[in-house]
């Protein structure tokens, strides 16, 4: 772990932390809405000053008109009138700093996080920072909350901003007190030189004149003078999230706003032939009934088109959307049967495909093998799942669109309700509020265009809410998968080529339609062309596949079953080979190096990073199998029934092994008596958090790989509601879970998504370490509550 | 036809139609949001609340059904295994994004209210109707403990 740390604003040790811990509270009340906007009058910069501090902003024009006793409205920061630091900073004539977060809350603690990083470079007291959440903006640079980009892509960014303000800041108390800036010293709010002190907030208005100096010029801490970046800060979103304060998407509520609940075409790009409304305008508090249209060219973030039940509360909607009786049409996939396309995948996959990566010659190296193993695995489409459905609020203030949306994303947000509504993107207001989980789904802006066009057709504000067996039935789906594995072995054991074929509806399916046909270059650099085996002859090839139904991102994406095969393949190379199985794979992976995939011709971008700052690197890839072995006591004598086994995968930039032990009993039913986890996530701003990260990706891996299963049947999705689609709950989780973050001053990799891709094959060649049974097909128990084990060795 | 509910404490005159859930009276009429919205069908535990100290799914609750009952939300939740809930919840950072942590609080209040010493078959018996889909199983198992062992 990471040095332990007791940070200025937990003096009392843990047991205080609770009662000395300031709550930094975020837009959402409108005492913090005055905050911020006194602090936006008392530095910015050049004619925004003015034009602030008079409250004439868009944002003060658009400020809280929240109901007196109803929760709560939130309008970020209008940028627009903003530049340089003060984007993300302001400073109150009280010395209350305020900072901006451009990234989406869902519970990976970047209000923390982006917190830290600022703070720690304006070096600010913890206690006093307000947290404000920023509308999508481009000046705020990248705002898709995916792809765990928050740190990686913004660590750097944010030191500078809260570095060039303090800069600003000591360079105006230099002024008042006509002395050189570098005799002045900045520290936790307070400006220094010689007995002479004043505030932050002293001097704010003063330092908002100021030029912004190049960043180029501004000096960063250096790492050792890091005062939050690194140490375990609590999260500023618990204190308020433990007393139900705190504003989802799902909780925004604004005067005079109705409800809607939408019935979508049951097959995906079916659509409405007719409608019967009576017995929805029937139901008390039904106002209106909707035909939404049907979506043109491919889907990118379309509505789905169907009909909306618009009513006085989300019950009467709801109510109102049952009652409704319709007729669809037929659409292009109302053939689509899950349980016929996973043979059709896999027929895909046992053919050759179109070669990605080539190293040596791979099908000569498999005739010569000594011994020749093959292997197919399969995974089913997942659900995102997130607890709060996708929910979107908006309000037309004549010509300016307003939304508050749990969304990822923000700009993408903004542009698409622009393009979908025809209006120019500075008429688009997109707030975020908090995210009730995302993973991935709320990265699409589809239910914040529902929202726009009904509050359109009504004339007023309404909430879209998606129910869960919205979110179940409509959702932008994990692909389903199949992969297919051909290995060859020396007289001496030594694996001397690996096959891999891959084969799934692609994610670009959902942007270029019918033209996708099989895995993106870009999803194949998601575990399979960054594989990190040192084998002479290694060939990876996309194979064809079509999709059915609407295929996004899901946290870890393609990592999740490229993952599974390679991790699995490895094990069973390992056995084939009669070796020791983590031996094995550290041989596998080979000699320290650094790989890049396009030595071997394959595309490969590395998670838009270069590869001389994050390289492939098998010795952190090494070091982190290690460490989880060594904390699993790998090699023990294992109980009767009871299983060890391994994985490690890099992914966005970071390196995570997992080892699980589960516990088979002899009627099939597993249980965990141990989970490992070591993760080397380069510079970690967060400790407690990443582990946390590690825990959550991990056990939501867990949940996928033993229970996760959606399909379909004439096109629709089968899975209605919990527990049709079945999570792991308390009793089926691990008790125990060790996280280590490995210390390292590398660049910072993500923390989000890397901790879901081991955690399947960890699980399923622990399985077979306790049972003698493969597992090539996930989910491994779906609705079931027992292995069979009519083929299990027991020993 | 309006009817009165003890939310918290306060009389709340209610006017929603017969069978309207109380979920969606406690969120929409009184603007009671702590209280979530995860599945409508009494499977993910998010919409808990007590009535009359008893741990139940709003959602599937007819609101004119607790008429004359107390009911308390996570608004309202006071008490000392409340406060040690909360103070454990806290240290360790058990939520993550916290959608699901109104119920699970609700739920592992009603279990010390209960139990003062749950063990783990307590735990999962008491908490296993409330999913985290952010998985903070780990850390809701801990804090549970660690609250019933500083009371």
């Amino acid at each position: 772990m990471l040095t332990e740390f007791h940070p200025p604003y937990e003096k009392g040790g843990a047991q205080q932390i609770s009662g000395q811990r300031h709550l930094p509270s975020g837009s959402f009340h409108k005492i913090d809405r005055r905050t911020a906007l006194k602090g936006l009058g008392a530095l910015t910069f050049g004619v925004a000053l003015t034009a602030c501090s008079q409250g004439k902003t868009p944002a003060a024009k658009a400020a809280s008109t929240a109901a007196a006793d109803g929760p709560h409205i939130l309008d970020g920061h209008r940028p627009d009138v903003l530049e340089g630091p003060a984007l993300f900073i302001s400073i109150a004539a009280d010395n209350t700093p305020t900072i901006t977060c451009s990234r989406s809350e869902m519970g990976q603690q970047t209000w923390t996080a982006m917190t830290q990083i600022i703070a720690d470079e304006l070096d600010v007291a913890w206690d006093k920072i307000e947290i404000h959440q920023a509308i999508g903006d481009a000046r705020y640079g990248d705002q898709n909350t995916d792809g765990s980009t928050s740190v990686r892509n913004h660590f750097t960014r944010l030191r500078q901003v809260g570095a060039t303000m303090r800069l600003m800041l000591r360079q105006a108390a230099a002024n008042e007190w006509g002395v050189d800036v570098t005799e002045v010293t900045a520290e936790l709010g307070v400006l220094k030189s010689g007995s002479k002190t004043l505030t932050y907030g002293d001097v704010a208005e003063a330092a908002a004149a100021l030029p912004v100096p190049d960043a180029a010029v501004v000096p960063l801490k250096t790492r050792k003078d890091w005062r939050y970046i690194g140490k375990p800060v609590p999260s500023v979103t618990v204190p308020k999230i433990i007393r139900g304060e705190g504003t989802y998407g799902m909780d925004v509520q604004i005067p005079n706003m109705v409800y809607a609940a939408i019935a979508r075409p049951p097959a995906h790009l079916s659509t409405v032939k007719s409608f019967d409304a009576r017995a929805a305008m029937a139901v008390t508090g039904v106002l209106k009934i909707v035909q939404l249209d049907h979506p043109k060219g491919p889907v990118v973030y379309q509505p789905l088109g169907g009909v909306a039940v618009i009513a006085t509360d989300t019950w009467a909607a709801i109510q109102g959307r049952d009652a409704l009786n319709i007729t669809w049409n037929d659409g292009p996939n109302s053939q689509y049967n899950s349980k016929e396309y996973a043979k059709t995948l896999m027929a895909s996959a046992n053919a050759p495909g179109t070669a990605k990566l080539t190293r040596g010659d791979t099908m000569a190296a498999l005739k010569e093998g000594t011994k020749t193993i093959s292997a197919d695995y399969y995974a089913s489409h997942l659900s995102q799942a997130p607890m709060e459905p996708p929910a979107a609020t908006a309000q037309w203030k004549g010509d300016e669109l307003h939304v508050w949306a749990s969304t990822q994303n923000p700009q993408s947000g903004r542009s698409t309700l622009a393009s979908i509504l025809g209006i120019p993107p500075e008429k688009v207001i997109c707030n975020v509020t908090w995210l009730g989980g995302g993973f991935g789904r709320k990265s699409k802006p589809d239910f914040l265009v529902e929202a726009a066009i009904l509050a359109k057709d009504m004339g007023q504000p309404v909430k879209v809410v998606w129910t869960r067996e919205d979110d179940l039935g409509h959702g932008y789906f994990h692909s389903v998968s199949a992969q297919h594995f051909e290995g060859a072995l020396d007289e001496s054991g030594k694996t001397t080529a690996i096959l891999h074929r891959t084969a799934f509806p692609s994610i670009s399916s959902t942007f270029a339609g019918d033209a996708a046909d099989g895995p993106s270059d870009g999803e194949l650099g998601l575990g399979a062309v960054d594989n990190p085996f040192a084998a002479p002859n290694l060939q990876v090839e996309a194979c064809k596949a079509k999709a059915h139904i609407r295929i996004g991102w899901l946290r870890s994406v393609a990592n999740v079953y490229h993952s599974f095969g390679v991790q699995s393949f490895a094990n069973e190379l390992a056995y084939a080979a009669e070796r020791e199985p983590l031996e094995y794979l550290m041989e596998l992976i080979g000699d320290d190096r650094d790989i890049d995939p396009k030595t071997d011709s394959a595309p490969y971008t590395n998670y838009g990073a270069s590869l001389e700052e994050h390289p492939i690197s098998t010795a952190r890839l090494k070091a982190v199998l290690q460490k989880a072995a060594d904390m699993a006591n790998w090699g023990r004598d294992m109980p009767k029934g009871h299983g060890l086994g391994i994985a490690v995968h890099r992914s966005f930039l970071s390196y995570v092994a997992t080892a699980i032990e589960v516990k088979v009993t002899d009627d099939g039913e597993i249980s965990f008596p141990g989970i490992w986890s070591a993760v080397d996530a380069g510079t970690v701003v967060n400790p407690k958090h990443t582990a946390a990260q590690i825990e959550g990706g991990t056990i939501y891996g867990l949940s996928n790989a033993l229970f996760g299963e959606i399909t379909a049947k004439n096109g629709v999705i089968e899975q209605k509601n919990f527990p049709d689609w079945r999570v792991m709950r308390i009793s089926e989780a691990p008790r125990d879970f060790a996280v280590h973050i490995i210390d390292s001053q590398a660049a910072p990799g993500g923390v989000g998504e890397p901790g879901t891709p081991p955690a399947a094959p960890a699980l399923t060649n622990a399985i077979f370490a306790a049972t003698g049974m493969r597992m090539r097909k996930l989910p491994i128990l779906g609705q079931s509550n027992r292995l069979d084990m009519s083929t299990a060795k027991r020993t | 036809m309006a009817i009165t509910l003890k939310i918290n404490g306060e009389n709340k005159l209610v006017s929603a139609p017969e069978g309207t859930p109380l979920l969606w009276v406690l969120r929409d009429h009184l603007g009671l949001t702590g209280t979530k919205f995860g599945c409508g069908v009494a499977q993910c535990g998010a919409c808990t609340v007590h009535v009359d100290g008893t741990p139940i799914r709003s959602c599937i609750t007819a609101h004119e059904d607790v008429e004359g009952l107390e009911v308390t939300t996570i608004e309202g939740k006071e008490g000392k295994e409340a406060a040690a809930i909360r103070k454990a919840w806290e240290a360790i950072d058990v939520p993550q994004c916290g959608y699901c942590q109104a119920g699970q609080i609700m739920s592992a209040v009603a279990l010390l209210e209960e139990n003062k010493s749950p063990n783990d078959d307590d735990i999962d018996a008491a908490m296993d109707g409330n999913i985290c889909r952010c998985a903070t199983y780990v850390r809701i198992r801990a804090a549970i403990k660690d609250a019933a062992s500083s009371l």
